[in-house]
């Protein structure tokens, strides 16, 4: 996919619901077919905008799941407590419905495969969204750039894309996939189970000599420790992107 | 709940900022009016739960853009910015 070269200004269209998927029991993924998509970079958004019958509006910011080369384009969704539009995309939204958006949205947290820098992906909860974009965009191009993902859930049963992660990972071709569970851990986990910090991203992390690329996504707390904690053990803060959810996530 | 909390990226503004401009602001340059530090705009820090969209440096907090939205009409300021990079 060609990089977004500058265009005109965006306006809202209208995507046809083909698929939906649950990823965990407060999780679900859209897939959309849309018309006349320009397509996309790995890491960015869309905004989704719902019109009640009496005109009210609603908007909200969701990151795009999959990779510019998927016939599709996704986005999943985490329905918040009192989300007045995450409650309908993950709970009323059908197959056949329409969802009006525009995007692709910001040029700032993205990332290309044919970058060469390792690739560090910090993730909160749903914050792993955009990055697994970038997992999915560096599996269809074959790119090999070595990339580990840090994947911070409260539980096993809220780690999205559990089953595609692990699949990915055990494929040997450069990525590495490490979780840590900080609430409630399975019988028998032998990983981390302790929200992440400076030591656990020292030893699971690339050393500053690697020259990593960062990408920190989640809510606002997590991204800010996880940043502070890069810039601690040496990172360059131009190296560390990171797109902040604020209080709640999603 | 601690205002910091609320904090996201210049990133969340990308969408509004692109009904003004026809160019990816995320990644357009900011001098900040207050401390001079230079960033990408998605890299300051941006309120989007006031009834208008705030942007801040990254540095100093100064205010660098304001967006608000009254019916049909969008009043953008600049004020806090010494120059953006287009």
């Amino acid at each position: 996919m060609a990089r977004a070269a500058i265009r005109g200004r965006l306006s809202w269209t209208l995507g046809d619901v083909v698929e939906l998927i649950d990823e965990t029991p407060r999780v679900r993924s859209i897939l959309l077919d849309l018309p006349d998509w320009p397509g996309h970079r790995a890491g960015q958004h869309v905004d989704v905008r719902l019109t009640a019958e009496d005109g009210y509006q609603a908007q909200r910011s969701y990151s795009i799941a999959s990779a510019p080369e998927d016939d599709r384009l996704a986005i999943t969704v985490e329905a918040l407590p009192d989300g007045e539009v995450s409650s309908y995309l993950v709970g009323e939204l059908r197959v056949g419905d329409k969802l009006e958006l525009r995007g692709p949205i910001g040029g700032y947290f993205v990332w290309d495969a044919d970058r060469t820098d390792p690739l560090l992906l910090v993730a909160g909860g749903s914050g792993v969204v955009p990055l697994m974009s970038m997992i999915r965009h560096r599996r269809a191009s074959g790119a090999t750039v070595a990339a580990k993902l840090l994947f911070s859930s409260r539980t096993w049963e809220d780690v999205i894309y559990r089953e595609e992660l692990e699949r990915l990972a055990s494929a040997s071709d450069g990525l590495t996939v490490v979780q840590t569970l900080t609430r409630m851990q399975p019988e028998g986990w032998t990983g981390y189970a302790r929200r992440v910090d400076a030591a656990m991203l020292s030893e699971v992390g690339w050393p500053t000599s690697a020259m990593p690329a960062s990408f920190v996504c989640g809510p606002t707390p997590f991204v800010e420790a996880v940043a502070s904690a890069l810039v601690l053990l040496g990172h360059a803060a131009s190296t560390i992107k990171t797109e902040r959810f604020g209080p709640t996530g999603g | 709940m601690d205002d910091g909390a609320l904090r996201v990226d210049g990133n969340a503004l990308a969408g509004e900022l692109s009904e003004v401009f026809s160019q990816e602001m995320t990644v357009a340059r900011v001098a900040c009016g207050g401390c001079g530090a230079v960033e990408q705009l998605g890299a300051d820090h941006a309120y989007i739960q006031a009834p208008g969209m705030v942007l801040r440096c990254c540095h100093c907090d100064n205010v660098l853009l304001v967006m608000v939205r009254a019916g049909e009409q969008l009043r953008v300021s600049l004020a806090g910015s010494r120059w953006i990079d287009l």
